[in-house]
């Protein structure tokens, strides 16, 4: 199963109590902040969950492994995402079904 | 580079809804409930999907052997699983974006 948007605002109505219209844009406040911020290069931390990092990479040349011929790869920001220890411990002790 | 923590978000959450019906302290009830429910959701082995943003997975580490660093003695380790997070084509191109004008304003990467 996934859990999308709809399932996290869904959460916010049953559990905080906020109605379903404010729910809804409170989610998508939530992660657009966090993509506008990561888009002005700052990182994020989220006690609990984890941080989200920014990784810049320099250009180098790479090589396409069919033809062989060199095509350079230019310098790159990643987004990097680290599982906070609570996270991580949480999710160590799953031991179910391997659908994924 | 500065870092923005759980409080921020709230803040700038808060600043954001002003107008509205909602008060700070049901926000940062609200952040920490969807981070619940993102652990809780991933701990049951589900994905998380956030157009745009991006997706959380677990994906498995194989057992292996472990040492106890004291003794050096070998310990078996089960099968372990670690949260995944793979940006979205939006976030992608928007953290690139900024890049590119960094570059173009001079910017060098060592």
């Amino acid at each position: 199963m996934t859990i999308t948007k709809t399932d996290l605002a869904e959460a916010l109505y049953m559990d905080v109590g906020l109605n379903k219209r404010e729910a809804s844009e409170l989610v998508d406040a939530f992660f657009n902040l966090i993509k506008d911020t990561l888009a002005a290069g700052h990182g994020i931390k989220l006690s609990g969950f984890g941080n989200f990092e920014l990784r810049d990479k320099k250009a180098r040349p790479g090589r396409n492994p069919k033809t062989l011929e060199e095509i350079p790869i230019s310098a790159r920001r990643v987004v990097a995402f680290k599982p906070g220890q609570k996270l991580k411990m949480t999710i160590e002790t799953y031991a179910g079904s391997r659908q994924q | 580079m500065g870092t923005l923590t759980r409080s921020d978000i709230v803040n700038l959450l808060a600043e954001k809804f002003a107008d509205k019906d909602l008060l700070k302290s049901d926000i940062s009830l609200s952040v920490r409930e969807l981070l619940n429910a993102m652990s809780t959701g991933l701990a049951k082995g589900e994905r998380i999907e956030i157009r745009g943003f991006g997706s959380f997975t677990l994906r498995k580490r194989k057992p292996r052997i472990g040492r106890n660093p004291k003794t050096g003695e070998p310990v078996a380790l089960g099968v372990k699983y670690t949260p995944h997070f793979k940006a979205g084509k939006d976030l992608r191109e928007k953290v690139q974006a900024a890049l590119d004008a960094e570059l173009a304003a001079g910017k060098t990467l060592d």
